[in-house]
């Protein structure tokens, strides 16, 4: 029966959307955040993600609880990214923009090599960073992890909305991605604000890393890869312009896929991410630059 | 005179072109000329991807999966119709064709980075696609050629006799792979060169030009896709004639991506450059695995080898030939 649908576990499965939605929007959002000062999309940041929660790990296995773990490895990750812009993105600014995504496929490799070389193939997990006690709202159980990383995640967000709209960094950022040229002239360090770009898309690819391991039951270096697929489906469906698109398009698509995964069993597992693609590319049809992004307008 | 010399300089790089061609198997062991053949599988699909890429300007991040397509395609005609192997390439090539061709309709909408990432789902759902039509594809077992129609594999008994020569399979399957190689490679020359070429390269450089110009943009794309998956089939034919078997696992989207690092590490837009963006893709992870086999090392060294090549050679071999070729030409060019 089409029509007995249970109004519990949809309201449980839209939260669990929510939730894996909102780590994808975490990586989307840095992808995002990228895409807008470079034009061109990182393809290591999903590895550079599994690279800061490998640290986490490391810091909690020698002693470090969840939280102050999760912290410090912010900060390492922001300095971390913050280094890898000046020592392998700087060298090619100027080159055309394959060359710069061929380097960041590059990348790619290096950290997952890296991480494969400090860190051996056993397997491992992360302690949650929340209670697993489930909570009743209405009626309905939602785990409060599902809940948490929801509220983390928007809690990020609101505060890279802040940092944009209220300060002078964030402005000099956006101007730098609007008009390099210009802020240039107005004394805005450019290049610079590309590299603090790259250190705050690295710190919320960390977030996203640390908030996707403790979910699992164990996690390795893989870790990370199906979560970058999912948020290039999800920066690409709200639009690559925009921020908030990222954010709303990670999120449907998070709600989406597991609601049609859930309830269609042809699909199942194994053709939730073909799905995602296939509903994308519609979305593209209609619209080009995705739900939110505008279309680009030039000058010949 | 000049130009005499111009044409006596182009006719000895073909004939030594031809040499390394037709000698490069005598000078490696048997073994060896397998990956030599496999090199020339990439050098294919990265030709095909230049056109597409390089000279139509539309970036494709899902030639793995035509690839897969025309692997797929030999296999499934090999194991269930008990075709003869080398046969099967000119079909497999026209089924990537027409998927190409249908992969390109997007293209009419969407431009720029928007179009790879849509390419690029299509890499990445063709694996779960494979695994899931399992009737034709096998699922995730593949299609073996050896279990199902061995007597349909090409040397199979060790050697292969061609217009009396003998020579054994893994000479076979180099000369097969890089003989389709060069004329493919032919072809694609004459197509930049010619009336076609000057078109997709009107629409790569400012396709609002393109089209008051008269140009038919979607015509132009879709062929340029359709070209460009013939190569991606044959390539992929190729490969499942090599390795015997597909399974989904040998189109993973890493493929696509490689096939973009070899046409960008060649030089788009350039021909010559990509022997060099094949045998980079080809040997570079053999090569990351004599630095140390310990766990991650040699994906750290490709990767580091990546990078390095793109901050040396920005516009990858192909614009490094062009710069040592310019001086050269022109001054065999200017006219006193």
């Amino acid at each position: 029966m089409l029509l007995a649908i249970d109004w519990t576990e949809l309201a449980q499965q839209t939260v669990i959307g929510l939730s894996s939605g909102g780590l994808w929007a975490l990586l989307a959002l840095a992808i995002v955040l990228i895409y807008r000062s470079t034009g061109v999309i990182n393809f290591a940041q999903g590895e550079m993600a599994m690279f800061s929660t490998f640290i986490a790990w490391s810091l909690i296995n020698h002693g470090l609880s969840y939280w102050e773990a999760f912290l410090l490895t912010l900060a390492i990750s922001f300095a971390g990214g913050i280094g890898i812009e000046r020592a392998v993105i700087r060298p090619v600014e100027r080159a055309p923009v394959l060359t710069i995504v061929i380097v960041t496929i590059g990348l790619l490799f290096v950290v997952d090599g890296a991480a494969r070389w400090f860190w051996s193939s056993e397997t491992r997990s992360l302690p949650n960073a929340f209670s697993t006690r489930p909570i009743t709202i209405a009626g309905v159980a939602f785990s409060i992890q599902d809940l948490g990383n929801i509220a983390v995640s928007l809690g990020v967000v609101a505060l890279l909305a802040v940092l944009f709209r209220f300060t002078k960094v964030g402005l000099a950022l956006r101007a730098s991605a609007v008009n390099p040229e210009e802020s240039r002239l107005l004394g805005i360090r450019v290049s610079w604000m590309l590299a603090l770009g790259w250190g705050l898309a690295a710190a919320m690819g960390a977030v996203s890393g640390m908030l996707t391991a403790p979910a699992l039951a164990s996690f390795d270096q893989n870790l990370m890869q199906p979560v970058l697929l999912y948020a290039l489906a999800g920066a690409v469906l709200g639009g690559l312009e925009s921020p908030l698109g990222a954010v709303v398009g990670s999120l449907l698509l998070g709600v989406f896929v597991n609601l049609t995964g859930t309830y269609i069993g042809w699909i199942g597992t194994d053709l939730r991410l073909p799905l995602a693609f296939a509903v994308i590319l519609g979305v593209l049809l209609v619209r080009p630059s995705g739900l939110f992004g505008r279309p680009s307008v030039r000058r010949v | 005179m000049n130009r005499a010399l111009g044409i006596g300089l182009w006719v000895l790089a073909v004939a030594a072109g031809l040499a390394v061609f037709l000698l490069a198997p005598h000078f490696v062991s048997d073994f060896h000329s397998r990956d030599l053949a496999r090199a020339g599988v990439f050098f294919i699909a990265i030709v095909g991807l230049n056109l597409l890429t390089g000279y139509t300007g539309q970036i494709s991040l899902g030639h793995g999966a035509l690839m897969a397509i025309g692997g797929y395609t030999t296999a499934a005609l090999v194991v269930h119709e008990h075709w003869r192997d080398v046969w099967t390439i000119p079909l497999a090539g026209i089924a990537a064709g027409v998927v190409g061709f249908i992969i390109g309709l997007p293209a009419l909408r969407l431009s720029g980075i928007y179009l790879a990432l849509a390419t690029f789902g299509f890499a990445v759902a063709m694996p779960s696609l494979l695994k899931k039509f399992s009737g034709l594809t096998g699922g995730s077992q593949g299609l073996r050629f050896l279990e199902s129609a061995p007597q349909q594999v090409t040397g199979l008994a060790g050697t292969v006799t061609i217009f009396g020569h003998t020579m054994t399979q893994n000479h076979f399957l180099y000369y097969l792979t890089w003989s389709i190689g060069i004329v493919g490679f032919a072809i694609a020359w004459l197509i930049v060169r010619g009336g076609f070429g000057r078109v997709v390269r009107s629409v790569r450089d400012s396709e609002i030009a393109a089209v008051s110009s008269g140009v038919n943009l979607a015509r132009t794309k879709t062929v340029s896709f359709a070209i460009s998956g013939v190569y991606a089939g044959v390539a992929g034919a190729l490969l499942a004639i090599q390795d015997e078997i597909v399974n989904p696992l040998s189109f993973t989207f890493l493929l696509s991506i490689l096939i973009l690092v070899g046409a960008v590490v060649g030089g788009l837009g350039s021909l010559p450059g990509l022997v060099f963006g094949a045998l980079f893709v080809q040997y570079l992870p053999t090569i990351s695995t004599h630095v140390s086999t310990r766990a991650g090392v040699p994906d750290f060294v490709y990767g580091v080898a990546i990078i390095l090549v793109m901050i040396l050679l920005p516009t990858g071999v192909g614009g490094l030939l062009r710069r040592v070729a310019r001086p050269l030409t022109t001054r065999l060019y200017t006219r006193p």
